[in-house]
């Protein structure tokens, strides 16, 4: 189970880190979507992974910890709270300047050229 | 309930405060602006208020806890004041009513909701500096940002939605990172608060210390990210000069808010043990290279940019370069200049942006282009107020910048290595003063054509008395400066006092033996042979 988490959780930061890197505002989106997904399940094995356990303290040597599950509700909510609002700037940005490039452009600045002189 | 008792709820009250006041100024976004004003400014006075009785209830020199809930602390949440806490309310307090007051002259109006963010944006800024577990850090952190994402689209705008479009990208980056970095401190010591990681760091397993100091260098990236080290920094002047004046002007704290937090974790959380092991030194030697180069990048870019927003942008850059010499020697002299410095740097660094602003505002053909335009109407007020502002950030006499760039020498005197980070200061704040000579002369000097710009019967007055204010400060800050070093001093050797710390926080906990929490996962590290990462119950 180690095994399959751990490649799991990085093969979503691989794929996430690849899509970060790109120049096009959706991939980001998507990359960053992906690495808070990988993040949130390594969040959750911080907390060590068991099945079938209380997530309490009963006496027995074994239990779920809950406090990293307290955690990765928060961080949920926080990572799908950002991807709403990036996914908004993404496409105000398209629609405001018509292209969907994340860098920005040397002549963003209009009036560089007229005082170049 | 004692005395005390009500002292330590007043604790809470810096984050209550403005979340209480931006969920009514929400409420009332359909009210006249006039009254939207006068709430979002009694109420940062309020605060203001709240940190300075704050700030005296800690000035005894015993840091105080407040557990919410009273749930008992390493379980339950805590918030702890200390002096370097109250010190950091205190400058925020004082820093937004100050660009508030700069900001309803006008800006507020340029788009919708901007006082409720302010006061969402001053929560998570007064909660980062009072939480005491790093979960929480977390999540102001955020609360910090997500208002920020909202002030510095301010206004709308191309260009200030491609530039936010970055800043939130980049942000929800050193966001993954600070859980990564949570979840490794989590998963090898099995707590989050300050002070029961302050016990447990040290007595972490041998085969788990890698893990550990991985978690401390991804936490030192995160803040890095916030504090705009090289190189990470270049985030940064794209987006403080594609924002609003005001909104840039309060996010002068925002850079320092990555500092407070690398003197809360690394000086005061992972500062205690033998001087080879603990944990501050693991990131110690990276902090002064990149502070220095971090300098060095701020200077160019003061010397190589063509506007004059982008120009504040990198003061801001440089200043905080200097400002991490000075952090990096995590010793009490190295930490007394870097508060005397931040100090002054948030104040200097908020004029220059507003002066720029004034300066843009009646540029109407150049704008903030640093080329020879018309000559502005108010320039002999606004010259000589750029005048005061360049000298306070460049650091020359008279002004805080000063003495400040002093103690940061003074303090780094006799460390290895001294004569560089003598020579890059030195020669930085040579090329500064050239930079600024160079801008204020294009602007102010070499002019023709009509003067631009409102004359004194419309021309605002408010925004100038502001910039006075804020020089004055500074001012005073030079003028005061030896009861403020006493002060700072103080906050330093507090800021280093683990022991302390732990004892506001834990109690007498921190005698009994390692006083695990039962929920303890290093204790089933020990059943389990395998490395923890690996350790299941499959």
């Amino acid at each position: 189970m180690e095994l399959i988490v751990a490649s799991a959780i990085g093969l979503m930061t691989a794929a996430g880190v690849y899509l970060i890197l790109q120049q096009r505002t959706f991939p980001i989106v998507v990359g960053l979507t992906l690495l808070s997904y990988a993040i949130n399940i390594f969040l959750f094995t911080s907390g060590r992974l068991v099945i079938n356990e209380p997530p309490i303290i009963t006496g027995a040597n074994s239990y779920a910890d809950p406090l990293p599950q307290a955690l990765v509700l928060t961080a949920i909510v926080i990572s799908f709270g950002m991807t709403a609002l990036i996914v908004v700037l993404a496409i105000r940005g398209f629609l405001e300047t018509a292209t969907d490039r994340a860098d920005l452009p040397e002549d963003d600045f209009p009036d560089e050229t007229e005082t170049g002189s | 309930m004692t005395v005390s008792q009500l002292a330590t709820n007043w604790i809470i009250a810096p984050t209550i405060l403005p979340a209480i006041t931006a969920a009514i100024l929400i409420l009332m976004r359909q009210r006249d602006i006039e009254v939207q004003r006068l709430l979002s400014v009694v109420s940062t006075l309020i605060l203001l208020g709240v940190a300075l009785f704050l700030y005296d209830r800690v000035s005894d020199g015993v840091p105080q806890a407040y557990r919410l809930g009273a749930w008992p602390a390493p379980f339950g949440i805590v918030l702890v004041i200390d002096r370097l806490s109250a010190t950091m309310l205190v400058l925020t307090a004082a820093l937004a009513l100050a660009v508030l007051l700069y900001a309803i002259a006008g800006w507020d109006r340029r788009g919708r909701h901007f006082h409720a963010l302010f006061h969402f944006q001053l929560l998570g800024l007064n909660g980062a500096f009072l939480t005491g577990d790093l979960f929480n850090l977390f999540v102001f952190f955020e609360v910090m940002l997500i208002a920020s994402y909202g002030l510095m689209l301010h206004g709308g705008g191309a260009k200030r939605l491609r530039a936010g479009f970055q800043y939130v990208a980049i942000n929800l980056i050193a966001s993954s990172l600070f859980l990564v970095a949570v979840g490794l401190i989590y998963g090898v010591t099995g707590t989050l608060n300050f002070a029961d990681l302050a016990v447990k760091a040290p007595a972490v397993a041998e085969n788990d210390q890698a893990l550990l100091q991985t978690g401390a260098i991804l936490l030192l990236l995160v803040f890095a990210i916030k504090a705009a080290f090289v190189p990470l920094h270049w985030w940064l002047p794209a987006t403080y000069a594609a924002a609003s004046a005001p909104v840039a002007a309060l996010f002068a704290i925002m850079t320092k808010v990555g500092a407070y937090a690398i003197i809360r974790i690394f000086g005061t959380v992972f500062g205690d043990g033998t001087e080879a092991e603990h944990l501050g030194a693991v990131v110690a030697p990276w902090v002064v290279p990149a502070a220095l180069v971090t300098l060095a990048v701020g200077t160019a870019g003061l010397l190589g940019t063509r506007r004059l927003l982008n120009f504040a942008a990198f003061s801001i850059v440089a200043s905080m370069g200097t400002l991490l010499v000075a952090i990096g020697q995590f010793s009490i002299d190295g930490l007394t200049a870097a508060l005397y410095y931040l100090i002054h740097s948030t104040i200097a660094g908020a004029a220059l942006f507003l002066i720029v602003d004034l300066i843009t505002a009646r540029r109407t053909v150049k704008l903030d282009a640093l080329v020879p335009g018309n000559p502005i109407s108010q320039a002999a007020i606004l010259g000589t107020l750029f005048f005061l502002v360049a000298i306070a950030v460049v650091g020359l006499p008279p002004l805080s910048g000063f003495i400040g760039k002093l103690m940061v020498l003074d303090a780094t005197y006799g460390v290895p290595r001294a004569w560089l980070i003598w020579a890059t200061i030195l020669v930085t704040s040579l090329m500064m003063t050239i930079a600024f000579a160079r801008a204020g002369s294009t602007i102010f000097w070499k002019t023709e054509g009509q003067t631009t710009g409102p004359g004194w019967e419309t021309a605002a007055i408010t925004p100038m008395v502001v910039v006075g204010l804020l020089v004055g400060a500074s001012l005073m800050l030079a003028v005061f400066a030896g009861p403020a070093v006493k002060a700072l001093q103080a906050t330093a050797e507090q800021a280093l006092d683990t022991q302390a710390y732990v004892r506001a926080v834990l109690g007498s906990r921190e005698n009994t033996e390692p006083a695990r929490p039962i929920t303890e996962p290093a204790a089933e590290a020990e059943v389990t042979p395998v490395p923890p990462q690996e350790a299941a119950g499959d």
